[in-house]
């Protein structure tokens, strides 16, 4: 054990190796890092974040405020509490100034996700918990019992406490493994439960394997999260050790009392060699004592209260320690450590030093009432304990134990069997006659705790080193700085100061803020209140969060039938919505300009093609769905011919237009409306909606059938010869076949429904097939080797020369059909649409409403970027700058021979022929504003 | 995460639905005859009560039917759930 200075005479277990700061320790099995580090000594284990002074454990638990670490090794893991970090061989860490670097290589790691339900979930396995949980899971209850700890006992762990006359952890272990061997109960180790939402929805995330290092077994998720949904949950979660704000808190060797005695009893390490207690209360004696036993010299206990326990008194008087009541501690003092204590009677009096390695301190201890608060429960300030506990809740939750302000270990013992007995009675089970508790030892009378919060300081001190929030680096200077700017709410004071904002979410600081805050301001800290508790409760990882979602499941990708040809022959894809789109299918050589540029020459000279599978496709049937779609479209579609083909604009009831496509009639009752990509589930909704909540009486229903039919577009003056020879038992005159109609015939032996709509302006067609023959047409219309494949940019390019509006890109959300240009497709005839009303509207009929209209830049290589907004002047004037629009789509055309954009801009048809600029980097571009149809505005081209 | 009591399937995780907004706001019968303020109202002014509250939820992860919930905006309480057409029930 020359190792390790500071361990205890006895302790056994495997040695651990591990590297802090670079430098090579040992510790023992069960360690955390914390107690390794304390056990060689070390004391100064981070700095802190604004100040840079040296910072040592402070506590046992998840509540440390100091010690921040990163794992190095195995894997990178930033802002870990050094308290929590279980050792294991071969740990690489570090202290931490504060923050963390995050990992820079990716995670190797799995993590994985649980849904369970129970009767009963009880938080902590401490003496509450595991008394609820018993009465609960006996009765045969369901019970999940979690605990942030890898053993069960909680408190127990930490002292030496005996139950049924054996050790307090040893009773805890036996009766947590006899619960797990009932068939309904889980028992969650190392699980933070951190979140606690409506209905009993709890969230908890455990730790599998962080604690073995670099043997976790691959195969097991390294962190999983719980989503429980219980019918009751009992909140066992204890209390955390406040401290005191006096000067030099934050010394490395300053350490709540009770996080002493867990190190002394459970880690089996001397956290010092001749300590100083101060405390407000009895239950630092406890640990004192402990610490004497163990080989600590108690130089002295400082107690604020004139009359400390009596039987407190004697015990102390017994081993001969110095018990000085009504003193304060004044000040820690030392060289980036503890080297003595400075003590003063309360009032006036002569202070003195005390040589000391160690300062204890317990300002008393406060309830975890976290989750009982983020489950809505209200709170109240208990005299006694100097601390707020759980009032009123609606959720069927409760809380047990200290964590509604039971002190005893008896009382909690039972008051966790009551909690057990109402969560049977709540869940629905037979509540037994009786419960038993297992015996405990009698505690020494307690007197009561004086609620000291802060340390008074000579007149020329500015408490700028009494410390509230160690992390965050906020001390009494602060808060009153803060409370002299005016700031009367902790909420806004910690949002001035940052108290309680850090890590650990000021579980140690939190009150101590508060009350500090009250004093400054002359009130009752119960009347001033808390700051609100959020989840999480303790850090969580976000690849914990992430879980399997990540990597290619992070979203579902959706590609067409044709997608593996698409990736073979080299196309660059393009998300839309989830789907995979080519984008453009570049030659070796090529660039995307290039690559574009020839596809667009080819669709407009000679024949092209492109997957236009994803279009959104909705089966409209029933006896009313012509009257339905002539409510949801601003045009007509009652009157369209079985046989033929309808575009048509929807708009939401504000007018502004929603979605567009065609509608093709296959027969009297039923249509297929055709939907953008990206809008294809919102227009089934939209529909489902209308027809459930305003129209029930309609005989229509909606199924969508976007993937069982695979489109191809053919595109190009000669589209029709190859049509022609694709599909010899079709008709394909522009006779037999005119524009906006649709026709079956098997096109390549496959049985298809052919339609003639053109989204480029050009002869073209759109064949449909059934999915599973998508790549077989496909490859059939490929076959001749004459045909280009067209993607995504080029179909873009090739409608803007057209001036077809994108519903989303050329509009979004703000934009009438009026304001597209496209007053022709509003019914006049029509009674009323969904939107009609609105067209009527003072504001979709102003003068100056954005327009939609071409832009030509004067330099014709010039191309703007989308989102550009447009300007009257050639130089901007001072801002603010009024914009009069802004470009929605900007492409180079082929067929123009050089750039071109779309844009919205007020009054623009009106400015049609003016000059307006626009900025492209530094400076401002001279465009001319023309109509929005700028290719074949007569529609020339579209029967070939 | 609400547990919502869908009146067709049962009680499911809020995250299976989709929030429609206040209940009873009806299309008017004869848009044309609104002065533009009416039409104004029904489509931009909804209440935001502190308490109980008519409401539209739409099953959308389950059997895609909307419904109505009265539920208390400030605890989250849901007094009643019914189906669309029936008028909203008396709650506590």
């Amino acid at each position: 054990m020359s190792g390790q200075p500071y361990r205890r005479e006895g302790a056994t277990g495997k040695t651990l190796r591990f590297r802090f700061d670079g430098r090579d320790y040992e510790g023992l099995e069960g360690d955390t890092l914390a107690s390794a580090l304390l056990a060689n000594g070390v004391r100064a284990v981070a700095s802190s974040i604004k100040l840079g002074r040296p910072r040592g454990v402070y506590a046992a638990g998840c509540e440390e405020p100091n010690a921040l670490v990163q794992i190095e090794e195995p894997f990178p893991e930033p802002m870990l509490t050094a308290t929590t970090v279980e050792l294991y061989d071969g740990l690489v860490a570090t202290g931490l100034p504060g923050q963390g670097r995050l990992a820079d290589r990716p995670d190797p790691a799995r993590y994985d996700a649980v849904h369970a339900h129970c009767d009963v979930l009880v938080v902590g396995a401490g003496p509450a918990g595991i008394a609820a949980a018993g009465v609960a899971a006996r009765a045969g209850a369901r019970v999940i019992l979690a605990d942030e700890r890898p053993a069960p006992g909680g408190s127990l762990l930490g002292t030496t406490e005996t139950l049924d006359g054996r050790p307090g952890h040893e009773w805890a272990a036996a009766e947590v493994a006899a619960l797990e061997a009932l068939p309904e109960v889980r028992v969650l180790r190392r699980t933070s439960v951190i979140g606690h939402y409506d209905d009993n929805y709890v969230i908890a995330v455990e730790r599998r394997t962080n604690h073995l290092g670099a043997a976790a077994p691959a195969h097991v998720a390294r962190e999983r999260v719980w989503r429980i949904r219980a019918k009751r949950v009992v909140l066992a979660t204890g209390g955390h050790e406040r401290f005191v704000a006096f000067a030099g808190n934050d010394l490395p060797g300053v350490m709540l009392a009770g996080a002493a005695r867990t190190y002394v009893n459970h880690y089996r390490v001397l956290p010092g060699r001749r300590a100083v207690v101060f405390t407000t209360n009895d239950s630092a004696y406890a640990a004192a004592l402990d610490l004497a036993d163990a080989g600590v010299e108690i130089a002295a206990i400082a107690d604020v209260r004139q009359a400390p326990g009596e039987t407190w008194a004697a015990r102390c008087a017994e081993r001969g320690i110095e018990l000085l009541t009504g003193h304060v501690v004044t000040a820690a003092l030392g060289e980036g450590e503890v080297s003595s204590v400075r003590v003063a009677p309360r009032g006036d009096g002569q202070a003195r030093e005390i040589p000391a390695d160690l300062l204890l301190v317990s300002g008393g201890w406060t309830p975890v009432v976290h989750l009982f608060s983020q489950a809505g429960g209200t709170l109240r300030y208990d005299e006694g304990l100097g601390a707020f506990v759980p009032g009123e809740i609606r959720q069927a939750v409760e809380a047990a134990g200290f964590a509604r302000g039971v002190t005893t270990l008896r009382g909690c013992l039972e008051d966790g069997a009551q909690a057990g007995r109402r969560a049977l009675a709540a869940a629905g089970f037979a509540v037994p006659s009786e419960t038993s508790v297992p015996a405990a030892e009698e505690e020494p009378a307690a007197a009561p705790a004086e609620h000291l919060w802060l340390v008074e300081a000579p007149g020329d001190d500015d408490y700028g080193a009494h410390f509230v929030d160690l992390q965050r680096d906020v001390t009494v200077a602060d808060v009153l700085r803060a409370v002299g700017a005016g700031l009367s709410s902790v909420e806004h004071v910690k949002r001035y100061t940052t108290a309680g904002t850090a890590h650990d979410q000021g579980k140690t600081s939190g009150l101590l803020t508060s009350a500090v805050v009250a004093h400054a301001l002359g009130v009752d800290v119960g009347e001033l209140g808390t700051t609100t508790f959020r989840a999480p409760y303790t850090p969580v990882s976000f690849a914990a969060l992430a879980g399997r979602d990540r990597g290619h499941l992070h979203d579902p990708i959706r590609v067409t039938a044709m997608h593996e040809w698409h990736v073979a022959h080299g196309a660059r894809f393009e998300n839309v919505g989830q789907w995979k789109r080519p984008w453009y299918y570049p030659r070796p050589g090529e660039d995307m300009e290039a690559a574009v540029l020839r596809e667009c020459r080819a669709a407009r000279e000679d024949v092209a093609a492109m997957d236009a599978s994803t279009l959104g496709k909705i089966d409209v049937v029933g006896p009313d769905a012509a009257v339905f779609l002539d409510r949801l479209y601003t045009n007509m579609m009652s009157t369209l011919k079985v046989g033929s083909i309808r575009y048509g604009v929807m708009c939401r009831a504000d007018g502004m237009v929603f979605d567009d496509g065609t509608v093709i009639r296959l027969a009297d009752d039923r249509f297929l409306v055709t939907t953008t990509t990206g809008n294809a589930a919102a227009v089934l909704d939209w529909m489902e909606e209308w027809l459930q909540t305003e129209w029930p009486d309609l005989r229509v229903s909606c199924t969508s059938v976007t993937e069982q039919w695979a489109t191809v577009a053919l595109v190009g003056p000669r589209s029709r010869e190859v049509l022609a020879r694709l599909a010899p038992g079709l008709a394909v005159d522009n006779d037999s076949f005119p524009f906006m109609t649709w026709r079956e015939a098997e096109v390549a032996g496959i049985p298809a429904r052919i339609c003639r709509i053109s989204f480029s302006g050009e002869l073209a067609y759109e064949i449909n097939v059934s999915s599973w023959y998508g790549l077989a047409l496909w490859e059939a219309v490929m076959a001749s080797g004459e045909v280009t494949p067209y993607g995504t940019e080029t179909m873009h390019v090739l409608r803007a020369e057209k001036g077809y509006p994108i519903v989303g890109q050329d509009t979004d959300g703000t934009v009438t059909p009026q304001d597209l240009g496209m007053e022709w497709i509003v019914s006049k005839k029509k009674a009323d649409f969904i939107g009609k009303r609105s067209f009527a509207r003072a504001d979709t009929s102003r003068p100056d409403r954005k327009q939609l209209v071409g832009l030509l830049p004067e330099d014709p290589g010039v191309l703007l970027p989308e989102g550009a907004h447009l300007v009257e002047t050639s130089s901007l004037p001072e801002p603010p700058v009024p914009t009069l629009g802004f470009v929605t789509s900007s492409y180079r055309s082929a067929a123009l021979g050089r750039t071109f954009a779309l844009a919205l801009v007020s009054r623009g048809r009106e400015r049609i022929g003016e000059r307006l600029y626009a900025p492209v980097g530094a400076e401002l571009v001279p465009v001319t504003v023309t109509s929005h149809v700028l290719y074949d505005p007569e529609g020339a081209r579209r029967d070939g | 995460m609400l547990l919502i009591p869908c009146p067709w399937c049962g009680p499911r995780d809020e995250a299976e639905f989709h929030y429609g907004g206040q209940a009873h706001i009806a299309y008017p019968d004869n848009p044309a005859a609104l002065s533009d303020e009416e039409w104004a109202r029904y489509l931009f002014f909804r209440d935001n009560p502190k308490g109980p509250f008519a409401e539209r939820w739409s099953h959308t992860a389950g059997c895609r039917r909307w419904f109505n919930v009265v539920r208390d905006t400030a605890t989250n309480e849901i007094h009643a759930v019914y189906r669309v057409g029936e008028p909203r029930p008396v709650t506590a």
